[in-house]
């Protein structure tokens, strides 16, 4: 490789294309979810450890708190589902060519968004 | 070709199949979750135990927690082998995803089966 060819790694002067944000979102939503899940798999455990632990989940889950780090959990698994449903089309030659990869990249967006916002009303409502 | 003594399979493709396979699983497995949730608003103690007290259900739950170990190893072996350079504080990494990963399974098998 030629060691003079000019390299630009000032990430402040790269205008990230869509699917390189959805990509790194689902990457980061990823790793996120392996620390979420342990919150999720608590909740399961105890919920159906007996009739108290299920109120134990139930009275938890009815402070502000716990609803956001819920909300942010559901958020991070509805995203990495719609992010790595894309990846499955990938995998079948859809939306791999320089017009169609933004619209997916975009689509992934919409739809994530949509579901994370009705994800909140479930929480909150 | 990904050869590393570190990933799962030993193979990238495998890893791929495995990334693939597990993901399906994972998909299905939270569809199934969250529409009974969102269909059992008024959900007791008794009809949650009694859906986890099917044996598919079991099998199931299962299968998606050893999905889900499948699957977080090799996006977390990606990211690690991706942005952990210096050898030591990447099989730090590793071993604290595979031993919290080795807990969850532990902890759904009881919820399961305790």
């Amino acid at each position: 490789m030629n060691k003079n060819r000019p390299v630009n790694l000032d990430l402040t002067t790269i205008k990230f294309p869509v699917p390189a944000i959805t990509s790194i979102l689902h990457r980061i939503s990823g790793v996120y979810l392996f620390i979420g899940i342990g919150f999720l798999v608590w909740m399961m455990s105890t919920s159906l450890e007996s009739a108290q632990g299920f109120k134990v989940v139930q009275s938890m889950l009815s402070s502000g708190i716990a609803k956001l780090i819920l909300w942010v959990t559901v958020s991070a698994v509805l995203y990495h589902f719609v992010a790595g449903i894309k990846h499955l089309f990938m995998d079948m030659g859809i939306g791999e060519s320089k017009e169609s990869g933004p619209k997916m990249a975009i689509g992934v967006v919409a739809i994530s968004a949509v579901l994370i916002v009705l994800a909140g009303v479930w929480i909150w409502a | 070709m990904v050869r590393n003594v570190t990933n799962l399979s030993r193979s990238g493709l495998s890893d791929w199949l495995i990334q693939r396979f597990s993901a399906v699983v994972l998909a299905a497995y939270t569809v199934f979750i969250l529409v009974f949730l969102i269909a059992s608003p008024e959900l007791s103690y008794v009809q949650w135990h009694a859906l986890f007290d099917h044996t598919a259900m079991k099998i199931f739950t299962l299968l998606a927690m050893l999905s889900l170990i499948g699957h977080a190893w090799v996006g977390l072996w990606t990211v690690a082998t991706d942005y952990l350079k210096p050898m030591a504080i990447r099989f730090i990494f590793l071993a604290v995803v595979a031993i919290t990963l080795f807990v969850y399974l532990i902890v759904t098998v009881t919820a399961l089966w305790g």
